[in-house]
């Protein structure tokens, strides 16, 4: 099982912080998962598609769609971030 | 020293910046600090709430590295980074940021960009709760335009 995490607001567009899934075998890359979950929800699948969302595949930021992301345990969805 | 911590405690500046600065070693001549506090009003009006969400184990690593990143930059080896998560009132202190340096322009220096690299590249995320409901609040033109400038 593969944990995906979605923060600030792509948490309301995903309707979570978390969701436990178990990828299909055509899901192999970043940019296939992202289809995958656009596929279910269009809504979502632009949220995550958007300009300055960053991919973070086992809390290394990887923001490349050819990753590949089969032996992942946890990939996380970042929008624009903003500290201080 | 390079010490973060990212908390959901509420925690006094005060305190921390004078537990930093008396450990400072005998080479140490100037020590600069910034606080941010959590306002009760915003472009959006009345803030009644800031709710910081991090991710738990990312968040506390980019800190540190953001914090070593600028402390070789300028180097100096005394940095402070304590970072809030988590429900804020206004008026409760969200971050703070302290260098010690030889003399004062290096830690001015490191304050300054370490604030400006927290703006746009910390992993938190901001939403201001005020009467008429929520919304997240994403960095400003001017803090992005601000991080350009230490990448040229």
């Amino acid at each position: 099982m593969m944990r995906i995490l979605f923060f600030g607001r792509l948490r309301d567009a995903a309707g979570g912080r978390e969701r436990l899934v178990a990828l299909p075998d055509d899901v192999g890359t970043v940019a296939d998962l992202r289809d995958w979950l656009a596929r279910n929800d269009a809504a979502l699948g632009s949220a995550i598609s958007a300009r300055g969302v960053h991919v973070v595949v086992d809390q290394v930021i990887c923001n490349k769609d050819a990753q590949d992301v089969r032996a992942a345990a946890e990939i996380a969805f970042l929008p624009p971030l903003s500290g201080g | 020293m390079i010490e973060t911590l990212v908390t959901g405690e509420a925690f006094a500046p005060d305190a921390e910046v004078a537990r930093f600065v008396a450990a400072r070693g005998a080479d140490c001549g100037a020590a600069v600090t910034f606080a941010g506090y959590c306002r009760g009003a915003s472009k959006n009006g009345e803030v009644t709430q800031l709710e910081l969400e991090h991710y738990p184990g990312f968040t506390e690593k980019e800190i540190e590295r953001l914090a070593c990143l600028i402390a070789a930059k300028h180097n100096i080896s005394d940095v402070l980074v304590i970072h809030r998560f988590g429900a804020i009132a206004p008026g409760e202190p969200i971050v703070l940021v302290a260098a010690l340096s030889a003399h004062r322009a290096a830690a001015f220096a490191a304050v300054e960009e370490l604030m400006d690299y927290l703006k746009t590249d910390a992993p938190f995320w901001k939403r201001e709760t005020g009467p008429d409901g929520a919304c997240w609040i994403e960095p400003t033109a001017e803090d992005r335009r601000r991080r350009e400038e230490h990448s040229k």
